[in-house]
């Protein structure tokens, strides 16, 4: 074994090695757990693997894929794009407050629709998620409670913000429009707020009694901004200035649209996975995939004896290498993903036969062992090639496909398929080589 | 121990061109029965703690509140699926309270699909986009690929026996699958497409390192005639593309009988594919492109 082959042989050994403390980083902290209550002291400086979960898809942990089309029939064409925004914000909140963990909500066009898709993951209560999701955002105007004096001590943050303000007659509907302005003396951002004849005289009633007063604004029972008033505002017209930056102010002026010009939405199809069932289906796969996996190394030892073994260590390798991806990417996991991680195991051992067979080819034509060995791998390079590469050209293309299905298979299957060629090809030869020139390299039948 | 493909090559063609042409008919006659993801509509699926009531139950349950039409299948004892137009939420409640009067559900076991026509239309379009882009990236794969055989015929005669027995590797299954969908129930779903699509890029490349093994052949022995070095190219390869297909089968065996119900019509159709495709790689292509080489000799010692 030259020393090339060596230092091959130890980098991949520590590269796997590193990579399984992270695949199975719970299980050894546990094993360090027990070390560090054997009292001996060098054993209590070991420090824990840091642990990091795989990233899991709505049908594996349960949840719920919510597509709504937005009606946008009473928005000018060039505020469309900016009224699904607030309509994603509002939502968001609202989605919030639900507890959701790290909720998706995406704006989508297709042609000249506008959908929203949100993703709730680990929902229990999936039909009150959706009634409060469909509601029209609520936008009001709440005043500063007289409150005696004694209590009023700052101390804001501990009251609730029920008890700091009440309610206005003036609402979303007398509100007609909100927009971001720059103030061209000052050059700060300023929210412009128009409302309707009704509104206006509403609003002049309620400015007139709280000036200096702070007049808080709300949508869905959330704070959106709560300035203070100047003066009596006459006119309908107002403005909404203070220390916030353009996009401060923006998000204001987009969340007070989506109140003054509700967006309705209508769902229009929805995916909803049990808890109990995305967590049954994921080990059920993941069954599939050990059984699979084993199965696997069972027949290339059966049919090609040590070479065949070696080939499993490579596959171990794969495997190693593909869960670590899947948690440092982060790749969301899907039953279609683990579809397409599972498949490759099946096809990355394929490699391994095309270049096995092509070893055995060329012993027995009568090349000595080392010479069979590279041959074997110089040789099949091209099939394996190419076909590696038609796989992969299909799963790019279906990756372009919007279905989530799809997409998470194409995405893992040529993941699989990148991976296994280094696996196969780098991995497997190191490992051959290792043993030329050993005593094993004679035992014939070890090579078949 | 040699096996001669060529010498037998005539029985896979009956036997293939009558499956093919069986698979045709079953398709033109059954149809394919199109999954919600295409044609808009519901699937929801339940567990029950106990027993299933009986299917009459469930369907006079649903069609009590109007809806149909309605399919009811029993999955297991406790489990049971059921198939509903385009339903909304306020709906879906009500049938689940309904159902839940009948017998008790178990809670977190639900699983709920509704489509509307809208999006499965559209899907339809864009995977109908993704499977002409697959067969387009195939085929200039295979013009590539192919061209570097170009003797005793032309390359594109080995094109399009290829071309040929991927047809043969996806009507089959496409057929089965039109048979399933009659008497099982089996949906062609996105997932089943998706399979295909994989089927196609993976099955190309048996009959590619069959027809890359003739072309080395044909330098090596110059002057051998065409049949005797197809038949040897079949053979030096034939371990090759049982032991690899072998390997991506057991996989996909094991995600049939234990990976989860979604994977199960995904892995069925690849199994399918695959396992044809194997077989028409050895069988057909090859063969194939012998037969036209003989056919045209003899067209060509007639003049």
């Amino acid at each position: 074994m030259d020393s090339k082959t060596k230092n091959k042989f130890i980098a991949i050994a520590l590269f796997a090695a590193v990579l399984s403390c992270l695949v199975f980083a719970q299980t050894i902290n546990k094993g360090i757990n027990v070390l560090k209550t054997k009292e001996v002291p060098l054993l209590e400086k070991i420090p824990f693997v840091p642990v990091k979960e795989f990233k899991l898809g709505l049908d594996l942990k349960g949840g719920s894929h919510l597509i709504y089309e937005a009606d946008l029939s009473a928005i000018a064409e060039r505020e469309k794009r900016e009224a699904m925004e607030g309509l994603r914000d509002v939502i968001e909140k609202r989605v919030n407050m639900l507890g959701v963990a790290e909720p998706q909500i995406v704006v989508q066009q297709v042609d000249d629709k506008y959908r929203l898709v949100v993703d709730l993951a680990g929902v229990m209560d999936v039909h009150q998620a959706i009634e409060m999701i469909g509601k029209t955002p609520y936008l009001e105007f709440r005043q500063e409670k007289s409150l005696p004096t004694s209590t009023q001590n700052n101390n804001d943050e501990e009251m609730s913000l029920q008890d700091i303000f009440e309610g206005t007659p003036l609402t979303g509907r007398f509100l007609k429009n909100a927009d971001l302005e720059i103030n061209q003396q000052t050059l700060q951002p300023e929210i412009l707020l128009e409302f309707n004849k009704e509104g206006a005289e509403l609003f002049e009633k309620i400015t007139s009694q709280n000036v200096g007063k702070r007049l808080a604004i709300f949508i869905d029972n959330a704070l959106i901004s709560a300035p203070v008033v100047q003066e009596k505002i006459a006119g309908g017209k107002a403005r909404i200035t203070g220390k916030f930056t353009v996009s401060e102010a923006r998000e204001i002026a987009r969340n007070l649209k989506a109140g003054a010009l509700p967006v309705p939405i209508t769902l229009i199809s929805q995916t909803t996975v049990g808890p109990v069932l995305g967590k049954a289906s994921l080990s059920q796969s993941l069954r599939a995939g050990l059984f699979g996996f084993l199965c696997v190394c069972l027949f290339m030892i059966v049919v090609y004896r040590f070479s065949g073994f070696l080939a499993c260590l490579a596959l171990a390798v794969y495997t190693v290498i593909m869960l670590s991806l899947f948690k440092l990417i982060p790749v969301t996991l899907t039953l279609a993903g683990i579809g397409g991680a599972i498949l490759s195991v099946g096809m990355a051992v394929d490699a391994n036969v095309l270049i096995f067979e092509r070893q055995k080819e060329e012993r027995k034509k009568g090349e000595v062992f080392e010479r069979a060995l590279e041959n074997g791998f110089k040789r099949s390079w091209p099939s394996i090639r190419d076909s590696n590469l038609t796989t992969l050209l299909i799963a790019l293309i279906m990756f372009s496909f919007g279905s989530s299905f799809v997409k998470g298979f194409a995405f893992t299957l040529s993941l699989g398929v990148v991976v296994s060629m280094f696996s196969a090809i780098i991995v497997t030869r190191t490992l051959m080589r290792m043993f030329l020139g050993t005593k094993l390299e004679k035992i014939k039948w070890l090579w078949r | 121990m040699q096996f001669d493909f060529i010498k037998y090559r005539r029985i896979p063609y009956i036997f293939s061109a009558g499956l093919v042409g069986a698979c045709l008919v079953l398709i033109a006659v059954l149809g394919l029965k199109w999954s919600i993801d295409f044609t808009g509509g519901s699937v929801l699926s339940l567990e029950y703690e106990s027993q299933v009531p009986s299917t009459q139950e469930i369907q006079r349950v649903i069609s009590d509140m109007g809806l149909s039409p309605v399919i009811v299948q029993k999955e297991t004892d406790k489990k049971v699926i059921l198939k509903l137009p385009y339903i909304n939420e306020q709906t879906h409640q009500q049938i689940l309270s309904r159902l839940q009067e009948t017998a008790k559900i178990q809670t977190g076991s639900e699983q709920f699909e509704t489509i509307g026509p809208v999006i499965g239309k559209e899907l339809k379009s864009k995977i109908k986009v993704v499977v002409v882009l697959s067969l387009l990236a195939i085929l200039v794969y295979i013009i590539i690929a192919f061209g570097r055989v170009s003797f005793p015929v032309k390359s594109s005669i080995y094109g399009l026996m290829g071309t040929i027995a991927l047809f043969h590797d996806v009507t089959i299954p496409l057929g089965i699958w039109a048979l399933l969908g009659k008497y099982a129930g089996y949906e062609v779903s996105i997932p089943v497409i998706t399979a295909l699509l994989t089927v196609f890029g993976y099955s190309i490349n048996d009959t590619v390192v069959v027809f890359d093994r003739i072309r080395e052949n044909l330098i090596k022995n110059r002057g051998e005639d065409f049949g005797v070095i197809v038949n040897k190219s079949l053979n030096d390869t034939l371990v090759r593309s049982v032991n690899t297909s072998l390997t991506v089968l057991i996989v996909l065996l094991f995600l049939f009988f234990l990976g989860g119900s979604t994977l199960k019509p995904f892995s069925l159709t690849l199994i399918i594919g695959i396992g044809f495709g194997t077989y028409s790689s050895i069988f057909l292509a090859s063969p194939l492109v012998y037969s036209f080489y003989k056919i045209k000799n003899r067209k060509n010692n007639k003049k």
